[in-house]
């Protein structure tokens, strides 16, 4: 496989299997927006307070909602046998899950990004913080759904392997989450966006071969 | 000149949990050739076969592929919004060439389910759907798995003939089996 006809092709499959579970597309939103909404019923609803916690909420609230749909991603590759039709030519097995992350990420992940503001107002959040915000849920939502796909493929056989994807992924959300809430308050044009542009690059280096080798395992 | 081997595995094991599924098998496929893996239930038919193919690492022994091959594995790689005209069609893409997807449709009878997604298939449709992938590119070797199971005796005997024809074209087939063949098989593998 050398042309990029077959990623093409992956990324054709994957938004189409995306779009065709039609309400699992929606689940991230509102997974997003309902973890964001209960925080001023939680934390009481004075503006100071929640104008001050409102974007490390949404980071959360991202890191959360990345992984509700991640379980299928790969899970369901195994079962109707299309993992075994990826698998059976060449080595790119790693590239082709890379772009079914991403088509994931685009599909699921970005929506996040694009719903940003109405949550960041609501709860509160500067205005002057909402493109900073944005830019850093972008580049941190990358690195949440490549660490994910990674803890995905490595529980691709497992039943039920929802909560086993939170356990392998949450530690490694843990550098772009500190960078991240550090950036929205330090701005684009800080050393922590940098360090969390970083962190998404390294992702991008990394968790396509990890996710290529768990397959593989996967496939046994 | 010698004898060109499309695949040849040597002394292949396998292992499942304490016992020795199966052990030192070796087998060599020439041109034309169809060789059956026959045994029972859990024997390590698809377990070979997956070897064979590369997608399982051979716990002990080597295999040798010198061609690109097909597989069909027991699950057939459809995905549940895929219909038999999309799924050819993404993997027409994938490796390339033009064939003509439409033509491969009516050959397998599947002219009438072309625009159903799989998850409205029936278990022979979606079988069909899967054979469907050997006519979308040349390929000298075909590994299948149980191929004719679900199939309807229309079906077996369209299939019977796909070997046929792929064997007398210089292709060779290995296939596990548990049922009574419809076709004449070169070799039988005896796990």
């Amino acid at each position: 496989m050398t042309a990029p006809a077959p990623l093409l092709s992956a990324f054709r499959q994957a938004f189409s299997e995306a779009w065709a579970s039609g309400a699992g597309l929606l689940l991230p939103l509102g997974f997003f927006a309902g973890t964001a909404t209960l925080v001023p019923f939680t934390l009481g609803g004075e503006a100071d307070l929640l104008s001050r916690v409102g974007p490390g909420i949404l980071w959360l609230a991202l890191a959360l909602s990345s992984m509700v749909t991640l379980e299928r991603v790969f899970q369901a590759d195994l079962q109707d046998g299309a993992l075994d039709l990826w698998l059976q030519d060449t080595g790119s097995i790693s590239l082709v899950a890379a772009i079914k992350t991403l088509t994931h990420w685009l599909v699921s992940g970005f929506p996040l990004v694009l719903m940003t503001p109405l949550i960041g107002f609501m709860l509160g959040v500067p205005a002057e913080k909402m493109i900073p915000a944005m830019l850093g849920y972008a580049m941190g939502g990358l690195v949440f759904f490549l660490w994910g796909g990674v803890a995905a493929a490595l529980s691709a056989s497992v039943a039920r392997g929802g909560l086993l994807i939170a356990l392998i992924a949450l530690p490694l959300y843990v550098p772009a989450l500190i960078f991240g809430v550090q950036m929205v308050d330090a701005g684009v044009d800080s050393p922590s966006f940098l360090f969390l542009c970083a962190c998404t690059l390294f992702a991008l280096g990394v968790a396509p071969a990890a996710m290529g080798a768990a397959l593989r395992l996967a496939a046994e | 000149m010698s004898d060109p081997v499309l695949i040849a595995g040597h002394g292949l094991g396998a292992v499942r949990g304490e016992r020795v599924l199966f052990q030192d098998v070796s087998l060599e496929a020439a041109p034309g050739e169809l060789i059956l893996l026959r045994g029972a239930n859990g024997s390590g038919k698809t377990t070979l076969l997956r070897q064979l193919a590369g997608l399982s690492e051979p716990q002990a022994g080597t295999v040798e592929r010198t061609v690109l091959h097909h597989w069909i594995g027991h699950t057939n790689g459809l995905k549940a919004h895929e219909t038999p005209r999309s799924h050819l069609r993404h993997w027409a893409r994938v490796w390339g060439g033009d064939t003509d997807i439409a033509a491969i449709l009516t050959e397998m009878g599947l002219k009438r389910p072309a625009n159903v997604p799989s998850r409205m298939l029936s278990a022979g449709q979606k079988r069909r759907t899967a054979l469907s992938r050997l006519r979308l590119q040349d390929r000298e070797l075909w590994l299948l798995d149980e191929p004719f199971n679900a199939l309807d005796t229309d079906g077996q005997a369209r299939l019977a003939n796909m070997i046929e024809s792929h064997r007398a074209a210089g292709g060779s087939v290995i296939a596990a089996l548990h049922g009574d063949a419809p076709i004449e098989a070169t070799r039988e593998v005896e796990l």
